[in-house]
């Protein structure tokens, strides 16, 4: 590849990276300032996905051009974004859940609770219950 | 741009200052675990600014390693509190926290 190709790239690359560790600066903000758990973990996903993908493509940016085997590491940077994009939903919603039943999560700071309605009329009409909530 | 990569190690220093603050600070076992969490894409996100700046591919199976440790991390945290909980009182109801402002028991359904 040309001088100036490689140099666009190199660019390119550290923009992503930059950006991500803003991002992860950010969530680490909001990690200490936020007033409760489900507020904090939506500060923390944002590096957990979006800010781990911006890097993921800032490092092919700069792996590519450098190596013969960077068309290889590009195969583990896949992996990694895929790994990464699968599980973080599954753990944010297994994490919230056990948050809420545990009674963790402060509820005046919640704007609508949907969820209370449902378990509420489960409660006072437990013989319906299986028919309008599964 | 060798600014750009001190501007980096110092942000992300700083991010992972903060969530050890979280760490130590966290009311609740779970904002542990989601600080836990938020630190390893901390971790992961220096390691590939490391193989970056030095064009380096060694790194990157640890980042793939770390990438599923986090998620097998805060799942177990969750399913330890959500057993616990359930244990201590041995309530199959499903009980509102507003009303009764005490832990209370896991659904069947997880």
């Amino acid at each position: 590849m040309s001088d100036q190709i490689v140099q666009i790239m190199d660019w390119a690359g550290i923009l992503c990276i930059l950006a991500g560790a803003l991002l992860s600066f950010i969530a680490g903000i909001g990690l200490v300032r936020f007033p409760d758990l489900l507020s904090r973990m939506h500060a923390a996903s944002k590096p957990q996905v979006l800010g781990l993908l911006l890097v993921l493509v800032g490092i092919g940016f700069r792996l590519l051009p450098a190596e013969a085997t960077g068309i290889f590491s590009l195969g583990t940077l896949l992996l990694v974004g895929l790994f990464q994009v699968v599980t973080v939903p599954v753990a944010g919603h297994i994490v919230a859940r056990v948050g809420y039943r545990t009674g963790r999560i402060r509820h005046d700071l919640v704007s609508t609770d949907e969820l209370a309605e449902r378990l509420a009329t489960r409660r006072s009409a437990p013989d319906t219950s299986e028919d309008t909530v599964s | 741009m060798n600014t750009l990569w001190t501007v980096i190690a110092v942000l992300l220093g700083v991010a992972a200052l903060l969530g050890t603050i979280r760490l130590l600070l966290g009311p609740s076992i779970l904002d542990r675990a989601l600080s836990v969490d938020a630190l390893l894409a901390f971790a992961v996100t220096g390691l590939g600014a490391y193989a970056a700046f030095n064009r380096d591919p060694t790194v990157l199976p640890t980042l793939l390693v770390l990438s599923l440790l986090g998620f097998v991390g805060s799942v177990s945290v969750a399913k330890f509190v959500a057993r616990r909980t359930q244990e201590d009182d041995d309530d199959e109801q499903i009980v509102l926290p507003v009303v009764e402002n005490t832990v209370e028991g896991e659904g069947k359904k997880s």
